[in-house]
Parts: structure tokens; sequence; C-alpha cells
């Protein structure tokens, strides 16, 4: 028991239940970002009353420091683990041939989750830091207009290229962290396997690509 | 095919205090029919002619099983094909030549002794920290008194298939022993008789493992990949499992 | 002078007399009392966790990196044992009976009685300490027959039965290890038996890591050392397998039992060329199903598939109608010799016979044949490159066990006192000819359940010994011939390496004491030997030091070794005029070409006592006493 805390599996539990988290997170936040596919005042309205609520609900804010922390944990713990294996392994080897025999994003995850950090920042200065410091104008019914922001930040085609690759680190990151996250709890048991596998997939391809399609939707409107 | 060739390059070192390198050697007489292991033999007897120290590597059995083997051949643990050792490997899997690179397994936890011997004691003191059932000479029931499933001993069997080589190790990224750990504690704790220290056999066995130095397990598969017994994956899950449930049990 | 020490009474009642009347030792004094065991195979690892169980202290050895890598690790088939769970008539008698009619009348009839009656618990154990034998689908054991006998009394895990025994009892080892009951020294072996006052006390062990000589004592010194088919230098055993340690024990008075008596396993994967490194058995169950046959025309190098029935000779089947493929191991062997001798040999050597499973898989089925033998015949491709579904297999005999080894009484003590043999480096209970799944039986028996009763017999004397100090003169003495030894063959600095010599010695061996012998051939090798032990002295090669991990220091001095035992198994073989089990003499055999074994000359076994460097050794026979069988001789025709 003395072990346990400091033992490098319960650490891995906790990065899964944390990227778990997240991912419920992503779900939350991707259900909101829908609502940027309504198009006109309508849209702009729903979005910014969205966001209005989002940013003043004492529920949702509570929830937005778990996720805070819950990402700081998660970034924390991995990048522990990561340092830790490379004391594991101290003269690399002169050959390897890592691509027979695991994939590209199960043994790049570290990359993956830094690249989407430094993504989760920008993004963060770019919407979050507007809505609450941002000098940032207000739409006709009297809210912030987030949407203005957001809509504009996607005629960038810059912008909205890097927002997509970001995208796509998600999927890799998620390709692997999904399955993986179940399998360090030893919840992956054979009957379940096959569909945890399924589902890791379905959840790397369909958030990632919803999110992206957002700002393409954006870009090209 | 006879007389093909080949270029090696293989790390030398003479004891752990010194420092490695590549040696190259080219090889140009040999058979297809030849084992890995005898290519080796021969090129050790060339070097032993021209009054040279043979490259020291680990081998005994030779025949899959004992676990000695111990190369990295072009990246991969015991060479190129799926579910084999070093030993069991020939030469008809290369082609004339082929450059082929030989490295010690590299893990912290495993230090080169010399050339291409590693010191693997870390795992057997992680089985003398509880990969065991506590049972004394002449204390046993009748062996059919406890009946098992056929199931539970298929699957206990698949992991105790587990050589000891060390291939999960060399391959993880991370040099993580979880394969070989993981192995030993679902084997007993999948079996009736290992159900009185199944919780203290996970704790202790894990425990011994960080202890050792060994990286954590990232599940990218490598090792099952890798392994020479093919041994699954689904054993680290269920350390993991006993793992935890061990610990929050108390 | 040779006692076997057989206790009194009835054949079936003498184990549970003998262990009734042992005298035992107290908790008290068990502990101040040290036991040596070198090798960690079955029956050493089954040894040291039992005798630490019970309270001494144990110090084991082993050369290899780990005592889960012994040779015992490689046996495929099975442990036979009399549990009669079958309900098919099984009993302790009659696997007493099958081992002593299968030894071809060589063992003791006491010894094989006592490890039938132990067969039983071993199984026990080995369950109990988690060993995933195959099960039926109701939970309870598996069992299969092998080998010929007529009843199913061989407990499997899979094809690696071996490998599951040794970790079991590598478990065992390793949990008294955790204790601190056991001190385990790996990349140990062995130099020499220390002897002070006629007794044993202990070894002198090379570190082989960092080559220092090192002195242990022990009240009674255990080897377990496994056998010595590599004298042959090809064969099945592992590279690392050797004599060392039971030449050692030769040398010091212990004597030799039957060294000529060798195993060959007719079904191994041939010979490729002369680089070959060792010998891959495949196991013999394959001659259930297969048919073995040769082309009737000599040098025939057609393709196998080309080759009409008419044209081939199933050489087997024609010569042993009664059981054809299925003969015991040693006839097959011999039948396989004979023809390749005679030219009709298959394959770039000429050197291997053919095992065709055409007709098996015409008559049960691709499908059949791959769930019976899909392993193994993975196993022969990936050697081979060969696909055995779709041409036959190449198969030749190949050495495989020694039944002999060194003579121990009832009590498994060699002729020298507190030196213990058990598992395959003592002469053993298989005779002339070991059967299937019995070595594991063996080697288990002797660890786990006769050494722990039997050495109380000379331990329980020693308890007022104190533990004698290392720097004793003995201890000294015997470290610094070691060290010399060593020094001398790195002073040499010939011209050839150590490999090519120990080859050398295998073809002298294989060629003249192999599957058949003859006096003339025997003789020869004699002189050849001598010749070759010379040749070794003055010019070997080894590089290096001996302060290092020197492996071709440690081959060095196994392969002299091997050498002079190669000297003992001939002299065996010429003193043993008849041909019984694993010994052909080819001038004793019946008008058919079969063994024709002399129970009236030779009904003894033979325990050979060095006499000197140098001088031909003295030979002691134990006859053998039959009360409850009758010899007979074998026809399998």
């Amino acid at each position: 028991m003395k072990l346990y805390f400091s033992s490098k599996i319960f650490q891995k539990a906790l990065a899964g239940l944390s990227g778990g988290f997240l991912v419920v997170f992503l779900i939350g936040h991707l259900a909101g970002n829908l609502q940027l596919f309504i198009p006109g005042e309508l849209g702009q309205k729903q979005f910014n009353a969205y966001a209005l609520f989002m940013t003043t609900n004492p529920a949702v804010i509570a929830l937005s420091y778990i996720t805070y922390t819950t990402i700081i944990l998660h970034s924390i713990v991995t990048i522990y683990l990561v340092f830790k294996s490379k004391l594991a392994r101290p003269i690399k080897y002169h050959v390897s041939s890592g691509n027979s025999n695991s994939t590209w994003a199960s043994r790049n995850m570290a990359f993956l989750g830094t690249m989407i950090l430094i993504f989760l920042i920008i993004h963060l200065r770019s919407f979050w830091y507007e809505m609450h410091f941002g000098n940032i104008g207000f739409d006709k019914w009297g809210n912030k207009d987030l949407h203005t922001v957001t809509v504009a930040a996607f005629q960038n085609v810059y912008y909205t290229a890097f927002y997509i690759l970001s995208m796509l680190m998600l999927a890799f990151h998620l390709s692997h962290g999904v399955g993986s996250a179940f399998q360090t709890l030893g919840l992956n048991t054979s009957k379940y396997k096959k569909s945890i596998t399924y589902i890791g997939k379905g959840v790397a391809i369909i958030i990632p690509l919803i999110f992206a399609s957002i700002p393409i939707t954006l870009y090209v409107r | 095919m006879e007389n093909f060739s080949i270029k090696l390059k293989v790390w030398r070192q003479k004891n752990n205090k010194t420092q490695g390198k590549f040696v190259d050697y080219d090889i140009d007489d040999l058979n297809e029919h030849m084992s890995f292991l005898e290519m080796l033999d021969v090129l050790n007897e060339r070097l032993i002619s021209s009054r040279e120290e043979p490259i020291a590597f680990e081998h005994d059995c030779r025949e899959g099983i004992c676990g000695s083997c111990s190369m990295v051949i072009n990246g991969k643990p015991h060479g190129p094909l799926k579910g084999t050792t070093t030993c069991q490997l020939h030469m008809y899997h290369f082609n004339d030549g082929d450059n082929i690179t030989i490295e010690p397994w590299r893990a912290k936890s495993f230090p080169v002794i010399k050339d291409l011997v590693v010191d693997r004691t870390p795992f057997d003191r992680i089985i003398q920290s509880g990969g065991y059932i506590s049972v004394n000479t002449g204390s046993a029931p009748d062996g059919n008194a406890i009946p098992i499933s056929q199931e539970d001993a298929l699957y206990a069997f698949d992991a105790a298939a587990c050589i000891g080589c060390g291939a999960c190790v060399a391959a993880c990224k991370n040099a993580s022993a979880s394969l070989f750990v993981s192995a030993k504690i679902s084997q007993l704790a999948s079996l009736p008789q290992g159900q009185p220290e199944r919780d203290k056999r996970v704790v202790a066995m894990v425990d011994q493992m960080e202890v050792e130095g060994f990286g954590h397990c990232t599940n990218t598969g490598a090792c099952e990949a890798e392994c020479p017994k093919e041994i699954s994956q689904e054993y680290i899950r269920k350390m993991n499992w006993e793992y935890h449930r061990a610990n929050i049990k108390g | 002078m040779l006692d076997s020490r057989i206790p009194p009474g009835d054949l079936s009642s003498k184990w549970s007399d003998f262990k009734s009347k042992v005298p035992l030792v107290s908790p008290a004094n068990k502990q101040n009392l040290d036991i040596i065991i070198i090798g960690t195979g079955l029956a050493g690892a089954s040894a040291a966790s039992s005798l630490a169980e019970m309270g001494y202290n144990v110090k084991a050895f082993c050369f290899q990196d780990s005592p889960r890598r012994a040779h015992s690790i490689a046996a495929q088939g099975g442990i036979n044992a009399a549990k009669n769970y079958q309900n098919d008539g099984d009993s302790v008698y009659r696997l007493f009976y099958d081992t002593i009619k299968g030894g071809d009348y060589r063992s003791r009839e006491a010894n094989v009685h006592r490890l039938a009656e132990v067969s039983t618990n071993i199984i026990d154990q080995c369950v109990a300490q988690g060993v995933p034998f195959a099960r039926e689908y109701g939970g309870t054991l598996d069992n299969r027959s092998f080998g010929g006998v007529q009843v199913s009394r061989t407990f499997y895990a899979r094809g690696q039965t071996g490998q599951q025994l040794l970790l079991g009892a590598y478990s065992a080892l390793s949990r008294q290890i955790s204790k601190g009951s056991v001190q385990m020294y790996n990349r140990h072996e062995m130099l020499d038996v220390v002897m002070i006052d006629g007794v044993a006390r202990g070894i002198i062990a090379r570190n082989l890591l960092t080559g220092q000589y090192e002195r242990h004592f022990g009240h009674a010194v255990v080897l377990a050392t496994g056998g010595y088919g590599n004298v042959f230098y090809l064969s099945t055993n592992a590279m690392g397998s050797n004599v060392t340690a039971a030449w050692k024990a030769y040398k010091k008075g212990a004597m030799f039992g039957n060294p000529c008596f060798t195993q060959i396993h007719p079904t191994c994967i041939p010979v490729s060329g002369d680089y070959q490194s060792k010998l891959t058995l495949m196991s013999e169950s394959l001659r259930n199903d297969g048919r073995i046959w040769v082309p009737i025309k000599k040098g025939d190098t057609r393709d196998p598939k080309d080759i009409p029935e008419d044209e081939r000779d199933y050489y087997l089947e024609r010569r042993y109608p009664a059981f054809g493929n299925l003969v015991p191991r040693d006839i097959a062997s011999r039948a396989a010799k004979e023809r390749c001798d005679e030219g009709y040999g298959v394959g770039s050597t000429k050197m291997a016979v053919y095992l065709d499973f055409k007709d098996a898989i015409s008559s049960l089925g691709e499908d059949t044949v791959r769930s019976r033998y899909g392993n193994l015949f993975q196993m022969y491709n990936k050697i081979t490159g060969d696909d055995p579904y779709h041409t036959p297999m190449r198969i030749y005999p190949a050495v495989h066990y020694t039944m002999g080894g060194l003579w121990v009484d009832y009590n498994l003590m060699t002729s020298v006192p507190g030196l213990y043999s058990i598992g395959e480096s003592n002469f053993s209970d298989h005779g002339a000819n070991r059967l299937g799944a019995s070595a594991l039986m063996q080697g288990l028996a002797d660890g786990y359940f006769v050494l722990p009763y039997t050495i109380g017999e000379f331990l329980s004397k020693d308890i007022r010994t104190e533990r004698i100090s290392t720097e004793d003169e003995h201890f000294v003495k015997a470290e610094k011939k070691a060290r010399k030894r060593n020094e001398t063959l790195l002073e040499i600095k010939g011209t050839k390496s150590v490999e090519s010599l120990h080859r050398e010695l295998g073809k002298i061996m294989w060629d003249n004491c192999g599957m058949s012998r003859n006096e003339k051939d025997l003789k020869n090798a004699l002189v050849q030997i001598k010749d070759l032990k010379n040749s070794f002295w003055s010019d070997v090669f080894v590089p290096g030091s001996d302060n290092e991990l020197n492996t071709e220091l440690e081959k060095a001095g196994r392969v002299a070794d091997f050498i002079e035992l190669g000297e003992l198994m001939i002299y065996d073989a010429l003193d043993r005029n008849e041909s019984c089990g694993g010994h052909f003499r080819e001038e004793y055999q019946t008008e058919e070409g079969e063994a024709f074994r002399d129970d009236e000359n030779y009904t003894y076994v033979s325990a050979w006592e060095f006499k000197g460097k140098d001088k031909e050794p003295k030979l002691h026979k134990e006859d053998l006493d039959y009360k409850e069988v009758t010899p007979t001789q074998r026809s399998y025709k």
C-alpha cells in the first residue's frame, strides 16, 4: 500500500482517469460548439447567450476549475512518467524498428500531448482570454460578442489550418489514449476488448472530425 | 543457398566499466541453413583463429525455451521473425549482402556485462518477491482435488509459457517489464491454488518491479508483438486490475 | 566396496519402512547444517527448496544467469505417474514393471519401485504449485499415452511439460531464496569437490562474471548437474550442459556407473552442415501417424514426392511388422543408421530418412493432422524452411539422454561419503534405456521426495560437526589446483579452438561409441582419444584471461573433462560384451540383427573407479538381483 500512490501503475491510472474526464469535457465542449453551425443572427444570438451562461453559471465555473486542474494533472503526471521512462533506458538503440510492432500514435503520445497543450494555450488565448479580459464588443442583445470573434478568427487560413492540424493531433492522441486508459484501469477484458477498441477509435475519429468541421464551415461560409 | 555474405555491425563492450562501440564484420561463407547463433559461432571461430576475443552472447538450449538468448537484431528483439527466439532464427530469412546490426537488450535495469550479455537478475528478484504459491513439499492435496476449468487452465498456461528472456523489456520504448511480471501474476491469480496469496503477491511483485527501475507501460503493444512466446497484453490488463483491486481493498 | 544399501523386506514396503526408520535431524540441528547443491534443474531446484523448507541451510549453484534456465526446461513430452486417473488399470507395480522392462533389465528393482511409488506425490506437488497441466473439460487432469505403453499415465502441459515443471520448482526455490534459507549463486561453476577426512565437505566454484575462485563449505554436497550427452558434441542437450562437476567427483573417488549407456532419440532434425552446433528433438509422438521410409534405390536424389510407392522402403514396417513405426527408441534409431550407412540416406548430407505424413493427411485430413502435430510441423518448418504438409520431414537420430552417471546407493549417495548425486547426473533408475516421460519423473522424485529423507541418514550423524573454515588447507589446496588448471589452459596458446577439439571428440564418440559399437572400433577410438587429449593439452588456444567473463575458458575446462569421460565410456562399452538398451555391440546380435542381451554374465551395474591420471580405471560390479520380475528378451517383430 505504501507504494501504491508512488507506483507507475497508479500514476498511469491517474493519467487514464484524467484523460477520460477530458474526453467527457470534449464531448460537452463539442455539443456547445455545434451552435456555431447555426447560420445568421440566430446563431450569433444563441452562441453568445451560451457563452455568457458558461462564464457566469456557478456550477459551470466550478466545473471549469475542475477541468483546468484535470488538464494540469494529466500533463504533470504524464510528463513525470515520460521523464521516468527516459531513465529506464539511458542508452538508445542504434537501429529501431518501432513501426513493425506498435502504432505511431502509441509511441508518440507525449509529443501529441505536448502539441495539444500548445494548441490549448493558443486556443484559450484566442477565445477564453478574449471573453474574460479582452476588449470585446457586444451583440445587439447586449451579450459579449464571442461569436464574431470566433467567426473572424477562422477567416484566417493559417489559424484555421492550425486548428485542423491540432484536431488531427487530438485524433491520434485519442486513438491510443482511450483504449489505453481502459487497459491501465484493468477494464479492457477480453469480453469488452472489441467494443472498447471500437469506442476508442470511434471517439478518436468523430470528436476531432466534428470539431474540425466547424472552422471549415466558418471559413467556407 | 550457400556462400552468401552479410555485413554485421556488432556491439562490443569489454565489461560494464568500459564504453562499448560497434564493430563491423563481413562474413561471406554462410549457409542459409545455419541458425543465427551458428552464424555467430562461425564468426567467433574466425575471431579466435585470428587471436581476437570472440563475441560474448548468451545462449544455452538453442531450441527456443530456456530464454537465454538476448540480442536485438536490426532493431527487433530476437530478430525479424515473429514468435521466434534468436536461436530458432535461421539465416534463410536474410538475403545475400544484408546489413545486420546486433545490439544487447538496452535497459537501465539490464546493464551490459560484456558485448551482448546483459544482467537479467532483476527478473529473478521479482519472482522471489512473490511469484510462487507457498506450498511446502509433501503438503499438497491430491492433484484432482481441485478441479480447474479448461478455460482457466489454458489462460494460466498461455501466461506460464513465458521464458523470461526479457524481450518485452527490450522492445518496450520505456523498458517496462510489465509483460513479464503480469504473466506470472496472472497465471497464479487465475488458478484456485493462487487465491490465498493473490493480493499480497501482486502488490509485492509490482512494487519490486518499481524498485528495479523498469519504465511504465504505455500499452504500445510492442512487447506482445516481439515476445517469442507471443504472450498477450491481456495479462498486463489483468495485472493492472489485480494491483488496483489489491490496493483499494487494502 | 560397493554397498547399494537397499533396505531389507518386501519390495513394496522397503521405502515406507525406510522412511519410518531413517534417523531424523531435529529442527534445532538442521539450522546448523549446510548443504551445497550444484545445479538448479528439476532435481536441483526441487531438492534445494525441499531441504530449505525442512530447515537446512542451502547454498545452490548454477552456471546459467538464472536457475530457471536449466535444461530440464526443454523437455517436451510429459511426466509419468501411477495415478490411474484414467481407470485403465495402471498401478505403482505397472509403472515399476514398465520401467524395469524398458530399461532392459539393468536397473535396481528397489530404486525403480520407489520411483513409481513417489510418482503420484510429484503430480500433487506440482499442481499445488500452480503448474498448468492439461485438463479435461470437467476440470480434472488429462493424461496421454506415451512411448508405447498400454496405459495413459503421462501428465503434460502442451509440448512444454519440462518448462512448466521447472518453473514450478524454480518458484519454490525462489520462495526459499526470498526467505534467506537458500543462498543462490548464479553464474557460478563448480570446479572441484573439497574432501576432508574422506568426506565431501565443500566445493571450489568460479564466479563466471568476475573469474574469482570461491570456497564454499557444506556438511554435504549434492550434485544435480544433469547428463553428459554433449560428450558427442552434437546432442539435444543445451550448449552449456556438461560433465565437469560429476567428473571432479569421479576423480575424488565417486564411482561412475554405466557410462556407456546413452539414449539416442530417433526423431531429431538432421545435421545440415559442419557448422551445426546442436540438434533439435521432434517429439516421438510423430511416429504415431508418420511413416518412415528411404528410397529403394541407393543415392536416389529425386524429390521425395516424385518417388513412387513401389520405390520406397518402409523399413521399420518391413522389419518389425508387429510394431512398425512404433518400435522403441533404440531400435528405431539403429534401423535409421543402418539404412543411411548402407547408402540409402536422403537429404544433402545423406544422413537422414523420411518421416512422411502423406498417408495420414489423406486418411485423416490435413486439419486432424494439424490439430495433432501443428506446433511440431511449425517448429520443423521454422528450422528447415520445409513444409511437412507437402513434403516429408527429414529426421535422424540424435543423442538425447544419458542413463549412466555417478554411481549412487539407495540413499542417492555416491561412493564418497557426504556426496550425493540426483536426477540425470546419477546412474539412475533407467537401466540401459529410459522410457519416454520418465526423466522428469526421476528428477523431481529425487529432489522432492527421496533425497530430503535419505540425506538425513548421513546428516543425523553429522550434527556435531562444526562448520569448517574455508581457510582450511584442504580448501586452499583445492582452490590452488582449480586455479592452476585454468592458468594452464590459458598458457598453452596453441592453434586449435576449443570448439574444433570438441567437434573432433564428438566425431570419435559418435562414430565409435554411438548407436552401435564394436570391439575393433572401440579400441581404435581409445587410441584416437588419447591422441586428442595430447593435442588438446598441447595445442588448444583459449583467448582472454581468467579474471573476467570468459566463455572460451569455461568451455575449455568442460571439453577437457569430456575427453576424459569419453575414454571411460569406451572402457565401459568394451567391457560390456552384450547388447542391451542403448548399448548395441555389433558382435552381440541375433541372426536377424536384433540386440542380444547376456543376462548370465552382464546383469550388473558397472561402477568405475578412478585410479589416477593416465591409468586404467578399475571396474567394480554391483550385481543386480531380480526378485520381482523375470528378465525376458524384448521382441517387436
